[in-house]
């Protein structure tokens, strides 16, 4: 029988990849593997065809008959076909490193991923110890992707040196933002990935325990993730000898509640250790004292994800990868009004409009691209006229703008700018943790006053008093909640002022 | 589908746990799974075994959106509402989706067949807009396929 892969993630299954599954269930041996991310594509159907494996997509359950008829199994033509899929250009103009198992294997198959060497980088990292281990990360310029972008291997390094009868593990699931979805590829598509990085964490900085905190809007991902975590461990890549090594480590599976503020870090925290996830003061650091006071590293899934092949091809490697001091690659996430949405991991330095246009081919709706925004709820919004861009963390703070966790959400010019900067004042009041009051209250009078500008009364005063009021959230808030939301507000304002004044 | 609040049970759920405090959140969840909400008699209860007050618990179960003291209707239907969603029409589909359903975001229809909430981000940011009904999500729902969807749930009198 002929084998065809039908992947098993999120945006092909809402898609209707699980159909298209039992349609073929009588005509092929089905593979449910991982997506290569190209979601315009899904549900992305290969078939295996001399161990080549050509793609079709997007494929609807209507069209199996149809595709059966014309020989899919044996690759044949049809106006879905797609050729080779590694030759597809979306994904062949790639630079994976983080991702680069995703789609190509069955998520679950413990066989599959260390044949596509996993596991080499822990065991380099078992081999080395954990100062080089550390060293290594250093080098290679990691810096945390969940979007502070701080360096990993100094992060590390802290928890390293900390003292501490017990040190723990923190990975951050909890991707909140709107137009991020590459944690959830990851933890789909490559559970075992994480699980590695988790562990050279753990191995590299004295933790024996790792907690993954992962949101609630993501039941699929919960389920792979859990089952990766029993395979592993009864394969024995956790518990109190992982991987024969004599180091113990293993890890929970905690979810989240349906709270954007948890991915804050120390909200986080508190909401591992069974609380409301009201932020905590910094200092002191998480890494000095973290969850239940103890040392603890606090990482995101793509920054641990990514740590593996750094310790297999060496720090130097990733750093070759990515422009200044923006190291290695970012899986860029194409969202919102975009004809070709999905995942893209390329190295630091390409620039908006390579990613929207050259890989996101403009707009889904065919109407001239307005506004971009990059980084999530909190992230600037960009005109068409900042497309030459290059993501990279320093070129973006110039900008008063972040890259963040690397969403990229595109808007066509529908879209009315004064609504989207009420907005992220509203988002800002329904999430805030209500900790400190430039962010708990600011964010409702933020609402008042935009609503009280675009209805024109005293709009004058009133817009001056909108930017007095970004400027004290931003000064005066505790966290990025408050702090970052005058970025979407004060970035609409300046590049489309015209929407405030209708 | 939601059953009766049983202390006995319920004291089974916590111990499973170990009764311990930190996992407050996901005793929550599974008390969600089997109940629907947390009741009273549930704070009550969680307050006692866990060794926490009231208060404490109450406060947890109110801070997290996924919580909810009185139950929702047999589906729950979430319709995203952040940016990338909106993008691509979600304000529209939630306005044809209150229409529809006779409820606005937040409210239940009256035979209690279906819940409608706002969710922000599904992280199907690429497939906009998109929806989630009970456990499952569905990408680039338009008002068309919403009403398919809607129509396919068992009790719904849409």
């Amino acid at each position: 029988m002929s084998t065809v892969y039908v992947p098993l993630e999120t945006a092909a299954v809402s898609l209707g990849a699980d159909e298209v599954a039992a349609a073929l269930a009588d005509s092929a041996t089905v593979v449910r593997n991982g997506s290569w991310g190209m979601s315009w594509l899904e549900p992305l159907v290969e078939v295996d065809v001399g161990g080549e494996r050509i793609a079709y997509g997007p494929v609807t359950p209507d069209d199996v008959d149809e595709l059966l008829g014309a020989g899919l199994l044996e690759g044949g033509e049809h106006r879905l076909r797609l050729g080779p899929v590694t030759d597809i250009p979306y994904l062949a103009q790639q630079e994976r490193w983080t991702f680069r198992r995703c789609g190509l294997i069955d998520p679950l198959s413990l066989a599959q991923y260390e044949a596509e060497g996993g596991f080499a980088g822990l065991k380099k990292a078992f081999d080395v110890g954990p100062r080089a281990t550390i060293e290594t990360v250093k080098t290679s310029g990691l810096r945390g992707r969940g979007g502070a972008g701080f360096p990993t291997g100094i992060k590390w390094q802290t928890v390293a040196d900390a003292d501490g009868d017990q040190k723990y593990v923190a990975c951050n699931a909890d991707e909140g933002d709107s137009g991020t979805f590459s944690d959830r590829i990851l933890m789909e598509c490559d559970p075992f990935t994480l699980i590695e990085g988790m562990l050279i964490a753990g191995f590299a900085t004295g933790a024996t325990k790792g907690y993954v905190y992962l949101r609630s809007e993501y039941p699929l991902a919960k389920r792979i993730f859990a089952e990766a975590l029993e395979i592993a461990r009864s394969a024995g890549w956790l518990g109190d000898d992982t991987g024969g090594s004599g180091f113990a480590f293993d890890i929970d599976l905690h979810v989240g509640a349906g709270s954007y503020i948890c991915g804050e870090e120390t909200a986080m925290l508190e909401s591992l250790e069974g609380k409301a996830g009201v932020i905590r003061y910094k200092p002191p650091l998480p890494a000095i004292e973290g969850l239940f006071g103890k040392p603890t590293v606090v990482n995101n899934v793509v920054t641990l994800g990514s740590v593996p092949d750094i310790l297999a091809k060496g720090g130097e490697a990733y750093a070759a990868l990515g422009v200044g001091r923006s190291c290695g690659t970012l899986a860029f996430q194409l969202a919102g009004n975009i004809r070709r949405g999905g995942l893209v991991e390329a190295a630091f330095g390409i620039t908006l409009r390579e990613l929207i246009e050259d890989f996101g081919g403009g707009t889904a709706s065919g109407r001239p691209l307005r506004a971009v925004q990059v980084g999530g709820p909190l992230g600037a919004y960009f005109s068409s006229a900042q497309l030459d861009t290059p993501l990279d963390y320093e070129a973006f703070v110039a900008l008063d703008a972040m890259i963040g966790h690397g969403g990229i959400v595109v808007f066509d010019d529908t879209v009315d700018m004064a609504e989207q900067a009420r907005f992220a004042m509203e988002f800002c009041a329904i999430e805030s943790c209500g900790k400190c009051t430039p962010c708990r209250i600011g964010s409702v009078r933020g609402v008042e006053v935009i609503e009280r500008i675009v209805a024109n009364e005293n709009r004058d005063e009133n817009l001056t008093l909108l930017k007095d009021l970004c400027d004290t959230m931003a000064d005066g808030s505790l966290c990025a909640m408050g702090g970052l939301t005058p970025y979407p507000v004060r970035s609409a304002l300046k590049y489309f002022p015209e929407d405030f004044t209708r | 589908m939601a059953t009766k609040y049983d202390a006995a049970i319920a004291g089974e759920i916590i111990g499973r746990h170990g009764a311990r405090p930190e996992l407050l959140v996901q005793i929550l969840h599974d008390f969600m799974d089997r109940y629907g909400c947390i009741t009273d008699e549930a704070v009550r209860q969680l307050a006692r075994e866990l060794n926490l007050s009231r208060a404490e618990v109450h406060g947890v179960v109110s801070f997290y959106h996924d919580f909810r003291r009185e139950p929702a209707g047999r589906h729950i239907v979430k319709i995203c509402q952040a940016e990338s969603c909106q993008a691509m029409g979600s304000r529209q589909l939630t306005a044809h989706a209150e229409k529809k359903l006779g409820v606005a975001l937040e409210g239940t229809t009256g035979d209690s067949g279906i819940t409608l909430e706002p969710v922000y981000c599904l992280g199907n940011c690429a497939c906009s807009p998109a929806i989630m009904i009970d456990d499952r999500v569905f990408g680039r729902v338009d008002a068309k396929r919403f009403d398919g969807l809607v129509a396919a749930l068992d009790g719904a009198d849409v």
